[in-house]
């Protein structure tokens, strides 16, 4: 065994080629006992890593589900429907931060869906060569931007542009607080804010992943809907889009994903108040800004344990999430191999 | 008779002109969605530079040499700085890459070499998952996990966690990488009498170890920046600490805690702290470019 380990020189192999060669001949007969134990090592090794991940997952939902245990015991199910998040009382009901992280992704995907497609039009069916580089790049560097850089921008330049020029313009200006979307009192801390941060961040996912599955339409799609007389929107439209549906919704999905758990640039912005107000003007809570405002601290067992079963809740949707964008994903994927 | 041809009827010239106004209606549509698409584009790249702007506006005004050599200063003094989370930050991503690269790196190895296997799928699958885990619960996670038991908060819970977000990240790009590795260059290894561990060690990883080293410094990249796993396991610390047992402080929890205090001149050193965080991301995320590049040209030249 230690002898098929010492034979073959670790280093280059065009030098030491020739030597393994003729040494191999007298090696077998010791060497391929030791080879298969080699084998069988690292085999475990690679294994024992490999199931890291299962195992990994499975710890994260087991201690987050026990710890948050008592309270969802506590409430049941008026843990996810009831409204009242009074920490001071003892009673903790995570509708107002459900609804706001469903809102907020809602607004930043409404926001960054049309967007990143267009980008991604832009990129595959316009942009010159030397163009496409540059702008696939600057997009896929908002990706590279830590949320809490987000948070500080948010906090210093788009919170004051929201307050004094954005939010008067959409509720005075075009008068659109008849509706109560775009109503109520403006204080620039806002559910509003948290969505249109939220659209930046997710962008780069959205466009990434569409840009990607749209450059694998094959070439004869667009050829054949040109020779058909379409314009080039028509094309687009009728014979590029449709081809690469599913994949930009996995790929719109996957920002989802992205978006629901997304947690420092939120906190920062969204105002932090456990309350479910039709206007988008109102500060509001989400998810992963509750646990991250009140995780440290926290008055009670009890509220520490409301917060890990808001977690799990978290854990429980994004997970859900992002398995349906990447069944969809594949599937695109494997349906372009094939 | 050509008379009659050349002239038409009024069926053919209502025909005709429902033709050139349905013509024109569709190309006014083309332009407008066009322009629209165009305008996407646009719109899409504004975000960088407005953020890159003003990062370079507020924050190159306070990056000063004491930014990187003194601590940070008490409310109302100035001249503070943050070396302590500077040092902070380097000790974390060095915990985080010691736990998550030989694992991520090890599950990268197992997920291309048994392909298609329940296990693997199942594994590729689920790290993918992982990778979509919200920071915040790996947070929460790392509390539970390492910071209850001992009743302390520390750097170790702080770059396991961190570690465990690049676990995944790692796995992929290794599995990719160690894929396109050609299938001849392993076959001829074990032609010579290699076995199979000392191939896939010393001739594949080797090869792909160019694309891997690209992958591992993009999620060191990623995980730099990373804020909401650091809130209750590393915790920040005012003070100079490489302790591993204590909390220490990071370049994000201290932006975080400098950009929501009322103090202006913490909120400029917020500015600072987050254009040196992006420089070092920038940086790191060069390096990997000029890693891949190596690799390229490597393989190129095979």
């Amino acid at each position: 065994m230690s002898d098929a380990v010492a034979t073959p020189p670790p280093a280059p192999i065009v030098t030491g080629g020739a030597k393994t060669a003729s040494s191999g001949g007298d090696g077998i007969e010791g060497g391929i006992g030791g080879t298969a134990l080699g084998d069988r090592i690292y085999g475990g090794i690679i294994w024992v890593f490999a199931i890291c991940v299962p195992i990994l997952l499975a710890l994260i939902a087991l201690e987050i589900f026990l710890a948050g245990w008592p309270a969802l015991h506590k409430f049941g199910l008026s843990f996810l429907t009831s409204s009242d998040w009074d920490p001071v009382n003892g009673k903790f009901g995570a509708a107002p931060s459900i609804y706001g992280t469903l809102v907020s992704s809602a607004i930043a995907l409404i926001i960054s869906t049309p967007l990143a497609i267009g980008v991604s039009v832009f990129l595959s069916e316009f942009a010159p060569p030397w163009l496409r580089q540059p702008v696939a790049f600057f997009v896929d560097l908002l990706a590279a931007i830590p949320s809490v850089i987000y948070g500080l921008w948010g906090i210093f330049i788009l919170i004051p542009a929201l307050r004094l020029a954005i939010i008067p313009f959409l509720r005075d200006t075009l008068h659109l607080s008849v509706i109560p979307l775009f109503n109520g009192p403006n204080y620039g801390y806002s559910m509003l804010a948290a969505g249109l941060i939220l659209a930046i961040m997710v962008l780069p996912y959205i466009a990434s992943v569409s840009r990607e599955v749209l450059l694998a339409v094959p070439r004869s799609q667009r050829e054949a809907a040109l020779a058909l007389g379409a314009t080039k929107w028509e094309m687009i439209w009728g014979a590029v889009l449709p081809y690469a549906k599913s994949g930009i919704i996995g790929g719109i999905i996957l920002g989802l994903g992205r978006a629901l758990g997304e947690t420092m640039a939120v906190t920062m912005v969204i105002g932090n108040r456990p309350e479910i107000k039709a206007s988008l003007f109102a500060p509001a809570y989400t998810m992963a800004s509750v646990i991250a405002n009140e995780f440290s601290e926290a008055s009670g067992d009890l509220h520490l344990s409301a917060l890990m079963a808001v977690g799990f809740v978290l854990f429980v949707i994004t997970i859900v999430v992002n398995a349906i964008a990447r069944w969809l994903v594949w599937e695109v994927s494997r349906g372009n191999k094939s | 008779m050509s008379d009659n041809l050349l002239r038409p009827s009024t069926a053919q010239k209502q025909f005709t002109a429902k033709a050139v106004q349905s013509l024109r209606k569709r190309k006014a549509i083309n332009s407008l969605m066009v322009g629209l698409i165009i305008a996407a584009a646009v719109i899409a790249t504004i975000p960088l530079i407005v953020i890159t702007g003003y990062l370079l506006k507020f924050g190159a005004g306070s990056v000063k040499w004491h930014f990187f050599t003194n601590l940070p200063a008490p409310v109302g003094e100035t001249g503070g700085g943050m070396s302590n989370a500077i040092i902070g930050t380097v000790i974390l991503i060095g915990i985080a890459s010691l736990f998550g690269l030989p694992i991520g790196i090890g599950a990268g190895l197992y997920l291309a070499e048994h392909k298609g296997t329940t296990l693997a799928n199942t594994v590729r699958f689920l790290s993918d998952v992982l990778n979509g885990l919200p920071s915040i619960v790996m947070g929460i996670f790392a509390w539970e996990f390492l910071v209850r038991p001992v009743h302390h908060f520390s750097a170790w819970a702080g770059g396991v966690a961190l570690g465990a977000m690049m676990i995944p990240m790692v796995a992929r790009t290794t599995e990719e990488m160690v894929t396109i590795v050609p299938v001849s260059l392993r076959e001829a290894a074990l032609a010579l009498g290699y076995a199979r561990w000392r191939t896939s060690l010393t001739i594949v990883l080797r090869t792909a170890s160019a694309g891997i080293v690209t992958g591992a410094l993009v999620a060191i990249a990623r995980i730099a920046g990373e804020t909401a796993p650091l809130l209750f396991t590393a915790l920040g610390n005012q003070f100079f600490s490489t302790s591993l047992n204590q909390p220490i402080a990071a370049l994000p929890l201290q932006i975080f805690t400098y950009a929501t205090s009322p103090y202006e001149d913490q909120n400029a050193q917020a500015w600072a702290g987050a254009l040196v965080l992006i420089a070092l991301i920038f940086l790191i995320s060069l390096i990997a470019r000029f890693a891949t590049r190596g690799q390229f040209t490597g393989t190129g030249g095979d």
